[in-house]
């Protein structure tokens, strides 16, 4: 499914915001932000509650009105079709879907297939193929005669996930993709996206899991709409920030090769 | 990867497919039954087709109204499902969104201003009553709309559509009662009743009905999608303004249609896909034309009650279903609890 030649060029961002500012309400959430996203990398956003991270991932669905310029593959975001963007970028939402409880977990897996489909043409071969390949990676393809209401949270989680990866863009945004995934499958999660990274793919994830965050490529530390800094998981100075916009509630430590956060009781 | 045919889906495609034959048969036996039951009690077909006078009886009263029954029923429960599934909301129905006091109204309106009878049968006078219940069902939805600010909060939604309900209600009473002439028609018309239904009534109830199929059809991959939330379905490409749009012009014009033969008759829209989903979960594709099998067999079986039980007398269906579809609904409210609003 996933094509091991990527079509876009490397070094080229395959995301890049300009002076972006969104409003919700008349509240402005935020603003003046600048960001640029390599491909083929996984970047993390932190931050506390309220720091506009699910805001950001929204405009840049576009499934929000915003300010200043966005950039896909240097390629304007406001002069894509919707269908168009639709392809090159999954938006996986946060949060469960009450309302598709009586779709099968396949339906739903399907659904990803839409910006590929026409208006009235059943789903082609190729959109079969990869509802399978999306079930089968998050280990959801047994159910999938099963309706959605009768999986427990965190299988409904995995088959959302399933969802956006059928869609096979090249951007896939997630917002708190581990909400309910116990442990085996939060590692599972980590282990897909290094593969879909391998592949030439661009992840950007909302995180709150700190410490799986520390494995990312990349992190983007936000809080009160703005970024506050963006670096690498082996920064120091990177790590006092992540501490200092959760109140340092929380503390990063070095464990083995990787890094943990660990709470702060006093 | 393996990239076999889809063997996927079999168990609850063929579990539609097989509803969907189920409904369609039990339309069959009811549309023969309703040929056979009337003021006279139950007689057999053969015996009645023997008769010409029967027979007659049978092709210019019986045929029509039992078919427009079918019908009826099928506009309904399409333009229930559609509703559910645009509004996310499973309890959403032509109407308690109000569309159907607004198609009534509009009928009262056509009747006291333009005098068009519901009892008409040529094409042209029914076609304008539709059109004028459509026009009504399409105002009375937006009215309801903007009253409940959205369609998220289920309550508020319902309190709207009550309230529409109502006013249109009383703006119907006043019509009829400041036209004496009309009273008597629109009183049978308020409790919905198949008695007025002709050949021509069917005949637009059946053009009707393909179209808002076919609409439906074209609709059902995108009602699909906004069962994720708007959001997601905007971030797959829909459109999703054009969309409600579509959706709302097709219950409209499929409760209006009902409505303008039929008169008012309540809960087979909000009953209909309610019961094909215990028997099936389905996506839309299966759910919109199953909702109009299920519908068109709700209200002919209802219709035949309604003619039945209490022959030579007959009560009008819309009764009927008040009092069955009113009582569903309460089950369905309770066994909901008060936290899903």
């Amino acid at each position: 499914m996933i094509d091991p030649h990527p079509t876009h060029q490397t070094g080229v961002a395959a995301l890049e915001v300009r002076n972006l500012g969104v409003t919700l309400g008349q509240h402005p959430v935020l603003q003046g932000l600048n960001l640029k996203l390599p491909q083929g990398r996984w970047s993390a956003i932190v931050g506390p509650n309220g720091a506009g991270k699910s805001t950001l991932l929204q405009a840049l669905a576009g499934v929000l009105p915003f300010q200043g310029d966005i950039y896909l593959f240097d390629q304007a975001l406001s002069s894509f079709t919707a269908q168009h963007r639709a392809r090159q970028v999954a938006w996986l939402a946060q949060g469960s879907v009450p309302s598709a409880d009586d779709l099968t977990v396949y339906d739903v897996a399907m659904l990803g297939r839409l910006p590929h489909q026409s208006w009235l043409g059943g789903p082609s071969h190729a959109d079969h193929a990869a509802t399978e390949w999306a079930l089968r990676l998050t280990q959801a393809w047994p159910w999938r005669q099963r309706a959605l209401g009768t999986l427990s949270g965190g299988e409904k989680q995995r088959v959302l996930l399933a969802r956006l990866l059928a869609v096979d863009a090249d951007i896939l945004l997630m917002d708190e993709p581990l909400t309910n995934l116990d442990p085996p499958h939060q590692v599972d999660w980590l282990l897909l996206v290094r593969h879909l990274v391998a592949c030439g793919k661009t992840v950007v994830s909302v995180l709150h899991e700190v410490t799986l965050a520390l494995y990312a490529d990349e992190l983007i530390v936000m809080a009160s709409g703005a970024i506050q800094q963006t670096g690498t998981r082996d920064d120091p100075v990177l790590h006092r920030t992540i501490e200092s916009v959760f109140d340092y509630r929380i503390a990063i430590e070095a464990l083995g090769t990787g890094w943990v956060a660990l709470p702060k009781l006093l | 990867m393996n990239a076999s045919l889809p063997d996927t889906h079999f168990s609850q495609n063929s579990r539609a497919l097989c509803s969907a034959w189920l409904l369609a048969l039990l339309c069959v036996v009811v549309l023969i039954a309703g040929l056979c039951v009337g003021s006279a009690g139950v007689e057999p077909l053969w015996r009645l087709l023997a008769d010409p006078i029967a027979a007659q009886i049978i092709w210019d009263i019986r045929a029509p109204r039992t078919l427009g029954a079918l019908l009826a029923g099928a506009l309904l429960g399409l333009a229930g499902a559609i509703a559910q599934g645009l509004f996310r909301n499973p309890l959403a129905d032509p109407f308690l969104l109000g569309s159907a006091s607004g198609a009534s109204a509009a009928v009262a309106l056509a009747l006291a201003g333009f005098g068009i009878s519901p009892l008409a049968t040529q094409w042209l006078l029914r076609l304008g009553l539709t059109a004028a219940a459509f026009m009504g069902a399409v105002l009375a939805v937006f009215l309801t709309l903007s009253l409940a600010r959205g369609v998220q909060h289920t309550l508020r939604l319902l309190l709207a559509g009550v309230v529409v309900g109502v006013v249109l209600g009383a703006f119907t009473s006043f019509l009829s009662l400041t036209h004496p002439d009309i009273l008597q028609v629109m009183q049978a018309f308020m409790l919905g009743s198949t008695g007025f239904v002709g050949w021509s009534a069917c005949g637009i109830m059946g053009i009707v009905w393909l179209a808002c199929s076919a609409a439906g059809r074209g609709l059902s991959k995108a009602l699909d999608g906004l069962a994720l939330g708007e959001a997601t379905a905007q971030s797959l490409g829909l459109p999703l303004r054009s969309l409600r749009a579509a959706s709302i012009a097709t219950l409209a014009l499929a409760t209006g249609t009902a409505v303008a033969q039929t008169g008012l008759i309540a809960f087979v829209g909000l009953a209909a896909p309610h019961l094909v989903r215990a028997l099936v979960k389905t996506s839309h594709a299966w759910l919109l034309p199953l909702a109009s099998l299920m519908g068109a067999a709700l209200l002919s079986l209802a219709d035949l009650l309604a003619r039945g039980l209490l022959a030579p007398q007959e009560l009008p269906v819309g009764v009927l279903t008040a009092l069955l579809g009113g009582g569903y609904l309460m089950w369905l409210m309770h066994r909901r609890g008060p936290t899903h609003d």
